[in-house]
């Protein structure tokens, strides 16, 4: 897969197509120039290793929404074995917005449930770009319910632009459905690791994204509105959408440091698209430990812990009255 | 429109309509904003703020709300202690610190939501409000706390917990400290339902976005005030997603009702003795009249 480049790695891409071009050449020459490639690899590397140093939340922001960048259902067919997925609310529809599913993580038994975005054209719109309708959300609260009652810990993935937006949502509750997951998962009996993989899409984000631990990858953003909804509300202009991102704090860092996220999982040189097997290999681990820290609770321990971190949310200050 | 009215630029006479639609003036008269009858202030008010004419239901602070809805006596207000600070060190074209003081200044508030303990026909309730008035009634971790204040006295007290919501969503200045605030709230009403402890949710002019998305619909009952416009995105976003104008009366309580997303649509002159009777029903207690004759 030939990797897509974005604008501020335009420099990279560069590179890439030189050595690209290099290798092409050598095939049909006599002349010795692998020397020359391995030093321009290098370079690539070192250059990727500079942007990503300094990447920007606006950034960072379209590192989450790469065309490459891994998605639910990559995610199962490299951790999970045995997925067999479940479809639909039981009510009205089966949102493709929301994937999920029994599967094996290790061994053990688990309920998988994420957000699914596409890949081409006809797949994005198939999978409404990621973007559920209230469906998708029962569907999700349906097989959380399933995994309770059969004992079954939950890893959920987000990756979202948000909730859908659309006349037929409204009309079938869209507040609702999401208002009624944050509900349950809170006193859901089983573990819940929440996992932000890609755009953390506010209430559309949350909804599925309520449990025990919070893990984020290292270019995933997590935000109560988009950095382009916040810019033209507040800014009046989309163009602004930089500033926003920079001021709204919704980087993997700035989150844990608030204390909203536990770990951060730390991707591969250049964000998880550019390698796929490197990045699984984190996430498992990251889930690996969290499943096991969870497990070691009791239930009651772990429910009182849930509860409190979620009683815990939010800064403010306290006077005398 | 007086004389002088007619001398100013277009553009501060635009800014002074807004105004005037937003609250009811302490002027004489006002003019209602939906059937355009001319109204004697003082009439209006002894009226709930709903015209006389045509039932419009104009917005009204927390503060008269909660006046208007409580005993006068036995009232606390509760966690009124906690106050906002700017975490983020948001900035967008003003500060977020300067957009708390003015919203102060402007509603005599410190934040979007206030608690108070209290009683309706001598039923005792803890009752959350949203000041709309206050950065569009936007839910950050002050309104989450309160909030959550409010549910835990609840507890304390074996009493029902009443919320009414008027807010644009979650407060985009607080980042994801705001959206925090959706699970928050809502995993408070799970304490109650514990122990069998109503939780009634009443859906006033406007709710919207996270507010809507969180606890608004988790009431055992969800009431909507006539005419209140309810839903989670906003007209304009969902028209730019969906490419087509949207019906009359969408998002409306009345649209909500025919959709099955609420139980009624309660004048808010009667929302005293509704929810006296509701709760009274939910929790097998005598009717209004004998407890209040008790």
């Amino acid at each position: 897969m030939k990797v897509t480049f974005l604008d501020f790695e335009q420099s990279v891409s560069e590179l890439e197509n030189k050595i690209e071009q290099l290798r092409f050449v050598q095939d049909d020459s006599a002349l010795d120039i692998s020397d020359e490639i391995s030093r321009l690899q290098k370079k690539s590397q070192t250059l990727t290793k500079d942007i990503y140093a300094k990447l920007t939340p606006w950034q960072i922001s379209q590192v989450s929404r790469h065309p490459q960048r891994p998605y639910t259902l990559d995610y199962i067919e490299h951790l999970f074995t045995d997925f067999e997925e479940l479809h639909g609310d039981r009510n009205y529809a089966d949102d493709a917005a929301i994937v999920g599913g029994l599967a094996r993580f290790n061994g053990q038994s688990v309920m998988v449930i994420g957000h699914q975005k596409g890949r081409d054209t006809k797949e994005r719109q198939y999978r409404n770009f990621g973007m559920p309708r209230p469906e998708g959300y029962r569907k999700a609260m349906r097989l959380m319910n399933l995994a309770e009652k059969f004992g079954i810990p939950i890893m959920t993935f987000i990756d979202t632009p948000g909730a859908y937006p659309g006349v037929g949502a409204e009309e079938r509750g869209q507040s609702e459905a999401i208002g009624k997951n944050l509900y349950v998962m809170a006193e859901l009996r089983v573990p819940i690791i929440c996992t932000i993989i890609g755009e953390g899409g506010s209430g559309g984000a949350l909804a599925i994204a309520v449990g025990d631990t919070m893990l984020m990858l290292q270019y995933a953003t997590y935000s109560v509105i988009s950095p382009e909804g916040c810019a033209s509300i507040l800014w009046k202009s989309a163009d602004k959408a930089p500033d926003a991102a920079e001021t709204l704090g919704i980087t993997a860092t700035r989150l844990k440091a608030l204390g909203l996220v536990d770990k951060i999982v730390s991707e591969p040189l250049g964000g998880a698209h550019r390698d796929y097997p490197a990045m699984m290999q984190t996430i498992r681990k990251a889930l690996q430990e969290s499943l096991k820290q969870v497990g070691a609770q009791t239930q009651e321990e772990m429910l009182q812990a849930r509860f409190n971190r979620l009683m815990s949310y939010g800064k403010f200050k306290e006077v005398e009255v | 429109m007086s004389w002088f009215q007619k001398l100013l630029p277009p553009k501060i006479k635009r800014r002074e309509d807004a105004d005037i639609k937003k609250s009811v003036p302490d002027g004489l008269w006002h003019k209602c904003p939906s059937c355009e009858a001319v109204l004697y202030h003082a009439d209006l008010e002894k009226n709930h703020s709903v015209c006389p004419k045509c039932n419009h239901h104009h917005r009204i602070t927390a503060r008269t709300r909660l006046n208007w809805l409580l005993d006068s006596e036995g009232r606390f207000e509760i966690g009124a202690e906690v106050l906002p600070i700017d975490t983020l060190k948001f900035k967008d074209q003003k500060k977020y610190s300067d957009r708390l003081t003015e919203a102060k200044n402007k509603t005599g508030e410190d934040d979007s939501v206030i608690v108070m303990q209290g009683s309706i026909h001598a039923v005792p309730v803890v009752v959350a409000s949203f000041e709309f008035a206050f950065m569009g009634g936007s839910m950050g971790s002050v309104a989450g706390e309160r909030f959550v204040r409010g549910v835990q006295v609840a507890l304390e007290q074996k009493c029902p917990f009443i919320c009414f919501a008027a807010s644009g969503g979650a407060r985009m200045q607080e980042g994801l400290l705001s959206l925090m605030q959706m699970a928050k709230t809502s995993a408070a009403l799970t304490q109650l339902s514990m122990e069998k402890l109503p939780f009634i949710s009443v859906l006033t002019d406007p709710t919207m976005g996270g507010v809507s998305a969180s606890f608004a619909f988790l009431g055992d009952v969800v009431i909507a005030e006539p005419g209140a416009l309810i839903g989670f995105a906003g007209a304009r976003v969902i028209e730019q997603t969906v490419r087509e104008t949207l019906p009359d009366g969408f998002q409306r309580a009345e649209f909500l009702l025919e959709h099955g997303a609420v139980d009624m649509i309660v004048d808010r002159r009667e929302m005293r003795k509704q929810l006296a009777t509701l709760i009274t029903l939910l929790t097998k207690q005598a009717a209004v009249t004998e407890i209040e004759a008790a």
